[in-house]
């Protein structure tokens, strides 16, 4: 059962304020910047800690604030911080630190269009540097791709969830669309912020002082000097990433299953080919979309059996070709591989993907 | 008497604090590093805080301060322990949170985390090794370097129309509202090393009653990166060093 309160008409940015309050969230610490800045203003307004406890701080710099968050994280708390491209550039290395030292925490990209100071417009640019760590080391993180306000929400808790099993950072790497849209929204019930004697129980790694008489001292820390050890450490990430790779891959697909040809894309691109295809099949071409919901890991396998089963894929993002390297690896060259982007804050339009998908026919 | 004698509680008149452990330490001989985190290991003891400590090593010589201390640590990024120990502080209010950092550290790469940790008033204590070098990288020049200070970066020693002047963030400390207790020590012998742990007690207890935030400066030694025997750089330190960074409290609010 929901009530009223929990249905409610919201921008994407203001949804995922309102989920992380819901969903227990410990700590927000975040800088502002377009197009995302109304997390912050919305939870500054909601005033949390006066009822959840959820503590909010705008912090000096993005560096600060994954720097924050490393710190909460590394306590055993339920953080996160969201930004926008060119703040998440310089949190690289915050990041980097999280995944070497096994920190949870959440990041929210709403990205925007670069390179530098770029644009203030809609952009998924950041896929590369996403889904590829983007700072110093062998590490990944997890990458949740939302395409709606409801998904915005639901995500914050998913985020929390996964890193936390797998003691990882998580990603929503959202856009300047996804952000500033209004959509009607079902809210996540209230779940209560994790006790101290919780955080003890679920959290044992965690440096806080709980049991330290018992357990020993213990330190969050990316650092080992002993290359034998470091490699063994290095190896059990890998062992790890291998783990969520085979469990936690996430995707939606619609009319696939008499598919001819097949568009990949995520977030509001995804949205606008769902347009795309509808169109297409009013004209009777069988054309299905696939949309990974997780960026990293990558649905792999699916892809590697669609590309048995159709003619060509078309590969839609707001980029200059990103994702299309994922799907061209599964792929492996079986069939025509083809990809359709729009740059400097510009959003493809329907009839444009419709056009890419023709000069995709036109190829196999 | 006998040793049996000699060694009974009774006498006991030193020991290694408990929170000491017995890992070998990697500090240079005559490095204050050491002297600074008994102190630090003596106080969380005595004030019981053992199970309720977050300490906030950074990078630099004192990266490896949670081999040493058994409490519970975070190895910050470097400059950002003062955004590490905000955190923690403001999610476990009743924690002891202090922060052990170098100048190139606390007063160069990280001085943004620092000011602001400092002047939105963080309950959190900041101790602030001094010694006017980059220890850990080789002994280049560090935001405090002294004028004509010779470094392996200035090897002609520290120009001031080429690298500007040293700097006094602890100064800058004391101006800023959030800061309740900014006071400047030294450990080089018995009498600045007892001066220096009751600083380091003021401090945390400031920053358990919510007075706001704390910053110790101790001006310290490096034998290695300066060149000099521990004896000399003792010497040195007080010659130099003590003129451009004066001992004693800059603020103690009440
Ligand atoms: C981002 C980054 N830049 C540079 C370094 C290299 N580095 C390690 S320690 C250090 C200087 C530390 O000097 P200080 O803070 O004065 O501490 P000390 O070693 O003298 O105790 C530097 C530059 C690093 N680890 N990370």
């Amino acid at each position: 059962m929901t009530n009223e309160n929990d249905i409610l008409l919201l921008k994407g940015n203001e949804a995922i304020a309102h989920a992380a309050i819901r969903c227990g969230c410990d700590g927000y610490f975040g800088y502002p910047i377009t197009p995302q800045s109304e997390v912050l203003e919305t939870l500054a307004e909601l005033k949390p800690w006066e009822t959840t406890g959820m503590v909010v701080v705008q912090a000096e710099s993005e560096v600060a604030s994954i720097n924050m968050l490393y710190g909460g994280g590394g306590t055993g708390k339920k953080v996160m911080t969201s930004s926008s491209s060119p703040g998440v550039a310089l949190m690289q290395e915050g990041i980097a630190y999280m995944a070497g030292a096994e920190v949870p925490g959440l990041i929210v990209n709403v990205q925007r269009g670069g390179p530098g100071l770029g644009t203030i417009q809609p952009s998924q640019s950041d896929y590369n540097q996403a889904t590829r760590g983007g700072g110093n080391g062998d590490y990944n993180i997890i990458v949740l791709a939302p395409n709606s306000v409801q998904e915005m929400a639901d995500f914050v808790d998913l985020s929390f969830e996964l890193a936390f099993k797998y003691r990882i950072p998580a990603m929503i790497l959202s856009d300047g669309v996804i952000g500033q849209m209004m959509e009607k929204v079902v809210l996540p019930p209230y779940k209560p912020r994790r006790t101290e004697e919780e955080i003890g129980r679920d959290c044992p790694w965690a440096s806080n002082g709980i049991g330290l008489k018992k357990r020993g001292s213990q330190c969050i820390t990316s650092l080992e000097l002993d290359p034998a050890i470091m490699e063994k450490r290095n190896l059990h990430l890998q062992e790890k990433y291998r783990q969520i790779q085979e469990n936690e891959v996430r995707y939606q697909t619609s009319q696939t299953e008499d598919a001819e040809y097949l568009i990949v894309a995520f977030g509001s691109a995804a949205r606008i080919s769902q347009k795309a295809i509808e169109i297409a099949r009013a004209r009777g071409e069988k054309v299905g979309l696939f949309r990974p919901i997780t960026l990293w890991p990558f649905p792999q396998k699916e892809i590697r059996e669609y590309a048995e089963r159709v003619k060509g894929i078309l590969v839609v993002e707001i980029n200059a070709g990103q994702m299309v390297y994922d799907v061209k690896y599964c792929v492996e060259g079986k069939i025509p591989v083809r990809q359709f982007g729009r740059l400097g804050g510009i959003v493809p339009d329907p009839d444009e993907i419709l056009n890419a998908l023709d000069e995709l026919k036109k190829q196999s | 008497m006998t040793n049996k004698e000699i060694i009974s509680s009774e006498n006991l008149v030193y020991a290694k604090p408990e929170l000491m452990n017995d890992n070998t330490m990697h500090y240079c001989p005559g490095c204050s590093h050491g002297v600074v985190h008994k102190l630090v290991a003596e106080v969380i003891a005595e004030m019981e805080m053992t199970e309720k400590t977050i300490g906030i090593s950074p990078v630099g010589c004192a990266v490896f301060a949670y081999k040493y201390i058994d409490i519970d640590w975070q190895e910050a990024a470097h400059g950002r322990a003062p955004a590490l120990a905000t955190a923690c502080k403001r999610l476990w209010p009743d924690r002891l949170v202090f922060t052990y950092q170098g100048d190139g550290d606390l007063a160069c790469i990280g001085t943004g985390e620092t000011i602001h940790a400092l002047n939105r008033g963080e309950n959190i204590t900041m101790i602030f090794i001094n010694n006017a070098i980059y220890g850990m990288t080789g002994g280049q020049m560090a935001p405090t370097t002294l004028i004509g200070q010779k470094t392996a970066t200035c090897p002609y020693g520290r120009d001031v129309h080429l690298h500007g002047y040293p700097l006094k963030i602890t100064e800058i400390a004391a101006m800023l509202d959030g800061t309740a207790y900014v006071t400047r020590q030294s450990v080089q012998n018995v009498a600045a090393i007892k001066k220096a742990k009751k600083a380091i007690r003021h401090a945390f207890e400031n920053s358990m009653q919510g007075k706001g935030s704390n910053l110790i400066e101790i001006v310290s030694t490096c034998s290695s990166g300066w060149k000099l025997s521990p004896e000399k750089a003792n010497k040195w330190m007080e010659e130099n060093m003590f003129a451009y960074y004066p001992m004693g409290d800059l603020k103690d609010v009440k």
